[in-house]
């Protein structure tokens, strides 16, 4: 169906209304000229640009961004317009590159408005040009066409526009780079564009908050993705203008595709704050393999509707196929084990073999057959791995911070996300079997199930026995830092954390937390402390349970706290009386369900005291270890991986530096 | 380019351009035969179910049936339970995807089998068939037609064993009595 143009090559255009897709690695200004039969353009009213987005049959992003949705009517063009020259540009100043040789080529595809590709076209061959003419929609005998020009111009948009004739070429592409650049200044600036698969997730827009004004830019062709990485500033456009309740202007209806109300302007069906249905743009596409090898891997290689959700998928995937393959190697020699038992046996039950050598060319042969078919296997396993190291070397530089471990540079560049992420890294698994490839074990948001720091003194793989202070200490820390991450990977005051340490035996660990200021307040001591945290917390539960029971989520007071809850709970069951225990285990069976949430750092065998009362408490929790231990099970096989928590490197600060924007954006935001 | 395939033949799986084969799929299509008489409308549910077992040396390893659609090594799958049969014409109801490449060193047999969990006998079923698919490109390598209706609820289709570097098929076609795949083992293990 769709038409591969390459260049100089033309293709009729179905119909009027259609969508030009662009993608590029980097942020472009899009823009398109209208010209007459020469290609001519009649003067600056005849050039769509970001500074000036709307023309009949045409409408442009006001930014720059890696990806574009240009619409078209063609049947709204000026019947004195011949040719409608779509044109992508670098924008000047910033930190983004300044000649397209050194970006990946830019990909521009017709759509319609399905988002069925008409024809596509990948500009190829650049070098030292900034400004490019991607493709021409041309009147040929009174029907439209498309044809692939990928014209560029070292001299960039003046060039570019001097080259259609335009008197004022100059002037003009001046205030274009001004209107890009002011367009820039709204939004927090890209990194630095490394990879495609460093784009930002196309999550839901922030909520515009009532008294923002919408500014004009947010029309529905504004770029998925746009250079703004995941967060905005409050109160910046949405990211996903298709959504934008109040569209106007003319060219606004030609691309929504919805039938313009006779008067008062369109209306836009689509709910505000949902998702774009628009397909999103395709996945980063692999490099052509070489003859003979498989395919080499790229990060985001899985479906999704962002490139958060791809990569929690590819993870995902990478996870099933090392559990599978690993159990293909085991079964493999399971068997051959097993076979070359029963050979031995058979040899040894047959009495001729007790004479000569042909007993021991028997057991040889058994051995060598046992020794084949392990090889084999390990040669399939050894294959597969290697293809998942390839896979988890772009995968993991591509992760986003909540799934990134603490040393990924992406938690240098941290900001204060305006989103929940989809999920949360919680450590590292891995198999014996292929040592190589560490798994990120990654965990939906919110969480479903609380969480249980074994500080218990644990036979750890080494075979290096920590004493029980020390496990305690580690525990700590880890509870630390899975408690670092949750708060940084949620909006500012949408989480918060509560610590019960009523020996006050954990103030070096908790030292992060509580010097940066991100905890509700100071860490609870002693008995009265722990009770007063726990009817808190226990009231706010019931609260919102009642209010949701009841249906009326609006009658809870006004001071209530909705954020996510989280209870860091040390020393258990230090300063814990029968009730407290109670209030505990009601919180670990309701809370998740209203948003509270529970970490214990604590040593079963120290509680043994309650007896079975407390076993289902540990059963609802989720066993994470201080140290490498191999207790946890994949859904599909059940092989028992080794998990690593996810600790900040040694001497490393970033935890200090993350966590004290996140104090910062929660005193902005006066919580 | 299909090749109609008769009891007992084997076919090799080599491509023609001598690669062989990465993935294929078994396919299992059938309709549900109209009763006779009044309300013959009313065509009366059969629940036919694909089954693959695979095989070490004779051993059976694993299986992939509507209750385990995954092998545990990921290499054979099964695309989910069809209740009914086909209300359309001639597509796979069922289907097992093999990834010949992923399968375990030591396994050397996939058998596929058929059985009625409902009960009815092959005389009430219609158009039933199996065929194999390179899944890579979607031609169809081979089909088997289950053969007139006999008065049985299963039958052993076919198997895809380990032939030199590569792959054969071996159209079985032997009826057996069962529910699942489990009563099948006795009339499996001769043909292995």
């Amino acid at each position: 169906m769709t038409a591969e143009l390459t260049r100089g090559q033309n293709h009729p255009l179905p119909r009027a209304r259609l969508e030009i897709r662009v993608s590029a690695g980097t942020p472009v200004v899009a823009g398109a000229t209208l010209g007459d039969e020469n290609g001519t353009i009649h003067g600056v009213e005849r050039v769509v640009h970001p500074g000036a987005p709307t023309l009949p049959g045409l409408e442009v992003s006001r930014q720059a961004a890696a990806d574009h949705r240009l619409a078209v009517d063609l049947d709204a063009v000026p019947d004195a317009v011949h040719r409608v020259s779509v044109l992508l540009a670098l924008p000047i100043g910033g930190r983004g590159p300044a000649r397209f040789g050194a970006v990946a080529a830019p990909f521009v595809a017709v759509t319609d408005l399905d988002g069925d590709e008409v024809a596509s076209y990948t500009i190829t061959g650049l070098e030292a040009e900034s400004a490019v003419v991607a493709l021409e929609l041309y009147r040929r005998q009174g029907a439209w066409k498309v044809r692939a020009v990928g014209q560029g111009y070292a001299g960039g948009l003046a060039e570019l526009l001097a080259d259609q004739k335009l008197p004022e070429a100059h002037q003009l592409a001046a205030s274009i780079h001004e209107a890009v650049a002011s367009g820039l200044a709204r939004s927090i600036p890209a990194p630095p564009a490394a990879a495609p698969a460093h784009r930002p997730d196309h999550g839901t827009p922030p909520p515009t908050g009532p008294g923002t004004p919408v500014p004009p830019a947010s029309s529905p062709y504004d770029p998925q993705g746009a250079s703004a990485p995941g967060p905005q500033t409050p109160g910046a456009p949405g990211r996903h203008g298709a959504q934008q309740p109040y569209p106007g202007g003319p060219g606004e209806s030609a691309t929504t595709g919805q039938p313009a109300a006779p008067a008062g302007g369109p209306i836009d069906y689509s709910h505000p704050r949902r998702q774009n249905t628009a397909p999103p743009p395709p996945p980063p596409a692999a490099p052509p393999a070489e003859p003979g090898q498989p395919a080499r891997p790229v990060a985001g290689d899985a479906t999704g509707w962002s490139m958060e959700e791809r990569l929690y998928n590819q993870v995902w995937g990478m996870f099933e196929d090392l559990a599978r393959t690993t159990a293909a190697y085991r079964s493999a020699v399971d068997f051959a084990d097993s076979r070359m038992e029963k050979e031995l046996d058979q040899v040894l039950a047959d009495p001729r073999s007790r004479i000569g050598g042909q007993g021991d060319a028997a057991r040889e042969g058994a051995r060598a057959r046992h020794g084949q078919l392990v090889a084999q296997a390990r040669e399939v396993l050894d294959r597969d791995v290697a293809q998942l190291v390839a896979e988890a070397e772009v995968v993991e530089p591509a992760l986003p911070a909540a799934f990134a471990r603490w040393d990924n540079p992406v938690w240098h560049a941290y900001r204060v996300p305006m989103e929940i992420p989809m999920a949360l890294r919680l450590g590292d698994l891995h198999l014996p079997e292929a040592d190589r490839i560490r798994i990120p074990m990654l965990m939906r948001l919110p969480l479903e199930r609380g969480l249980w720091i074994d500080s218990g003194r644990s036979a750890s793989l080494d075979g290096s026995f920590a004493d029980s202070h020390e496990m305690r200490r580690l525990g700590l820390e880890t509870a630390v830092a899975h408690a670092a991450r949750l708060l940084a990977v949620y909006p500012a005051g949408e989480f918060t954390v509560h610590v019960i340490d009523p020996a006050g035996s954990g103030a070096q660990a908790l030292a992060p937390l509580v010097q940066s200021g991100v905890l509700a307040a100071p860490p609870a001591q002693g008995a009265a402390g722990t009770a007063d945290v726990l009817a808190r917390l226990t009231q706010r539960v019931d609260l919102v349970q009642m209010a949701l029971r009841g249906g009326a989520p609006d009658a809870l007071p006004p001071g209530l706290d909705t954020s996510q809850q989280l209870l860091i709970v040390n020393d258990f069951p230090h300063g814990f009386d029968d009730r407290a225990v109670n209030q505990l285990r009601y919180l670990a069976d309701e809370g998740p369900a209203v948003g509270v949430h529970l970490m214990m750092v604590a040593d079963r065998e120290e509680s043994a005291g309650f007896g079975p009362l407390l076993d289902p408490l540990w059963r609802s929790l989720l066993r994470l270890t201080p140290v490498a231990d191999d207790h946890l099970a994949d859904p599909w096989v059940g092989h028992a991986w080794t998990y690593e928590p996810s600790l900040v490197p040694p001497g490393s600060q970033v935890l200090q530096q993350v966590l004290a924007q996140v104090a910062a954006a929660r005193r902005s935001w006066g919580r | 380019m299909t090749v109609n395939m008769t009891k007992g033949q084997a076919i090799s799986l080599q491509k023609s351009d001598g690669g062989s084969l990465t993935s294929v799929r078994m396919g299992l299509g059938w309709q549900a035969a109209p009763r006779r008489g009044l309300f013959g409308s009313r065509t009366r549910e059969i629940d036919l179910d694909a089954s693959a077992v695979l095989f070490a040396d004779k051993q059976p390893v694993d299986v992939v049936f509507f209750r385990h659609l995954v092998s545990d090594d990921g290499s054979v799958r099964h695309t989910g339970d069809n209740l009914v049969g086909g209300v359309g014409q001639g597509g796979d109801d069922e289907a097992i995807l093999v990834d010949l490449q992923r399968v375990p060193v030591h396994i050397d047999q996939i058998v596929f089998t058929v059985n009625s969990f409902t009960g009815q006998t092959f005389q009430e079923v219609q158009n039933a068939f199996c065929r194999l698919v390179d899944e890579t490109n979607g031609q169809e390598l081979a089909r088997y037609t289950l053969a007139g209706g006999g008065a049985f609820t299963a039958q052993i289709m076919a198997k895809v064993n380990r032939s030199g570097q590569g792959w054969a098929m071996t159209a079985i076609g032997t009826p057996a009595n069962g529910r699942t795949f489990q009563d099948l083992m006795p009339a499996i293990l001769p043909v292995l």
